[in-house]
């Protein structure tokens, strides 16, 4: 079975992938801007992103379901129980985990940073592009928190996706199906597999935070 | 310092383009039809042998959606699936009057069973007539129930109906809202009752410490009928590649692989035949 085991596990990082990487392009600038603009309802907003980074899964996952079904207002799309919808899924449930890390690793920079940038005639690209390695500890974190939490989800991944044997099963969900079917020893074997799998990425990611910031 | 904008960029769209190509080669050519059935077929491995050998035999794809009966009828309501496999035959027939359902055919059946500890605590096993069996666990044995309206679940519920119970009555019923499988697991921990599709009893066995202690009665018949969804429900649904897969499904050479399906493995079989010509 172990190229089953590798089908599985090479689909779980390309979907939490490409979904974390979504989440990183959209909540990082989103979270650079909550950080440096002040604006009206502000707090506010920061109190519905911090409510989202603990919002359960599984409800999100309904949602887009009720969306993407073909009954649903989205269903001509005919995105329901593949990759995409699980991306989409897991880029909802990721991206106020993004925001919410990006936010605070910002403003835990200090205020003068940014004008010192303009005065020094860096764009406005290059700002981000520099203050977000001044802020590469908080960033980093943001990232594998994202991405742990979309890869150990099931809920959200089983509805939208359908756990389809050959092209939305994932880790998580293969372990659900092999323990209702009593194979044990196999839910056991996959749950192993997602604990590597996530050392090595973490790990990974852990190497790039660490390393000195010359 | 090695990490770029364009480099850190690069990494991402090629992340994202990879999971595009890979979502792309998992499509087939023609959209996929969707099959909504039970946990009992998903579980027992009977479908991993169907549908691969319908989709090479007939060049369609299907996704296989595993939820409770109640579920997937209520997916064909709402035109959310193209075709069903299901066996909850009071629940079918409301489904079929309403015209969600057409082109039904019986495909196969096996029988519910009601399994326990083996000391049988309710003294089930010396009775003969079901409604007796189901007055005795009201009143003497804990009770599991699957509780999440599939086949199995509205079956239970028609049995206490018939022993003019009320299931809620009962102080040591309990609901685990799971699939069959994850119910007889927790039956079995608990040292409980309850029905089980034979099938999936035989598959689990090996882990479980419950036993068989009624069977044979006719009401404990499970039958499974497939269906198409009435296309009127919804532009999308392939009514010619349903009916398809229901010809498949009833043709002699299914039918006998069905009969076959695991019987080496049990010595007996998991599914019997319904359509094979007499």
């Amino acid at each position: 079975m172990p190229e089953v085991f590798a089908a599985i596990a090479l689909r779980t990082i390309l979907v939490s992938g490409a979904a974390t990487a979504l989440a990183v392009l959209v909540g990082v600038p989103v979270g650079y801007v909550i950080a440096r603009r002040s604006f009206r309802g502000r707090t506010m907003l920061l109190g519905l992103i911090n409510t989202g980074m603990g919002m359960p899964p599984v409800v999100v996952g309904l949602v887009v379901w009720l969306l993407l079904v073909r009954s649903g207002p989205f269903g001509d799309l005919e995105l329901i129980y593949t990759q995409r919808a699980m991306v989409l899924a897991q880029f909802l449930i990721a991206t106020p985990i993004v925001i919410g890390f990006t936010t605070a690793s910002f403003q835990a920079l200090s205020p003068r940073l940014p004008d010192l940038l303009i005065v020094l005639g860096a764009g406005r690209i290059r700002r981000l592009w520099l203050l977000a390695r001044e802020a590469k500890l908080g960033l980093l974190v943001a990232i594998m928190a994202a991405f742990g939490a979309i890869v150990s989800e099931v809920g959200a991944s089983m509805i939208v996706g359908g756990n389809l044997e050959r092209s939305t099963r994932v880790l998580t969900t293969a372990i659900v199906t092999e323990t209702s079917r009593g194979e044990v020893e196999r839910a056991l074997a996959l749950g192993l597999v997602l604990l590597v799998m996530s050392f090595v990425v973490n790990l990974s990611l852990t190497i790039v935070q660490q390393r000195s910031r010359t | 310092m090695l990490l770029t904008p364009r480099l850190l960029l690069t990494l991402v769209t090629s992340l994202v383009l990879a999971a595009t190509v890979h979502a792309r080669a998992g499509r087939p050519a023609q959209s996929a039809i969707i099959l909504a059935t039970t946990t009992s077929t998903q579980d027992s491995g009977l479908l991993d042998v169907l549908v691969p050998r319908f989709e090479k035999e007939r060049g369609i794809a299907i996704k296989v959606i595993a939820v409770g009966s109640g579920a997937a009828l209520r997916m064909a309501a709402r035109g959310d699936a193209d075709v069903i496999l299901v066996h909850a035959p009071a629940a079918e027939r409301r489904y079929v009057e309403a015209g969600d359902l057409v082109d039904g055919r019986a495909v196969m059946h096996n029988d519910f069973v009601i399994t326990g500890p083996g000391d049988d605590p309710a003294g089930i096993r010396a009775l003969t007539s079901v409604n007796d069996v189901m007055r005795a666990l009201a009143t003497r044995g804990a009770f599991v129930s699957r509780g999440d309206d599939s086949g199995t679940h509205s079956q239970e519920l028609a049995l206490w109906a018939a022993a003019r119970i009320d299931p809620r009555s009962i102080q040591r019923r309990e609901e685990t809202g799971q699939g069959m499988g994850a119910t007889l697991s927790i039956a079995d921990q608990r040292r409980a009752y309850t029905l089980t599709d034979r099938g999936t009893y035989l598959s689990l066995r090996r882990r479980l410490k419950l036993a068989i202690l009624f069977q044979g009665d006719a009401s404990l018949r499970n039958l499974y009928h497939v269906y198409a969804v009435n296309p009127a429900k919804n532009p999308r649904i392939q009514r010619d590649a349903a009916r398809t897969f229901i010809d498949f499904l009833v043709s002699p050479p299914i039918q006998q692989a069905i009969a076959d399906f695991k019987r080496a493995e049990y010595g007996e079989s998991l599914f019997f035949p319904d359509a094979l010509p007499q």
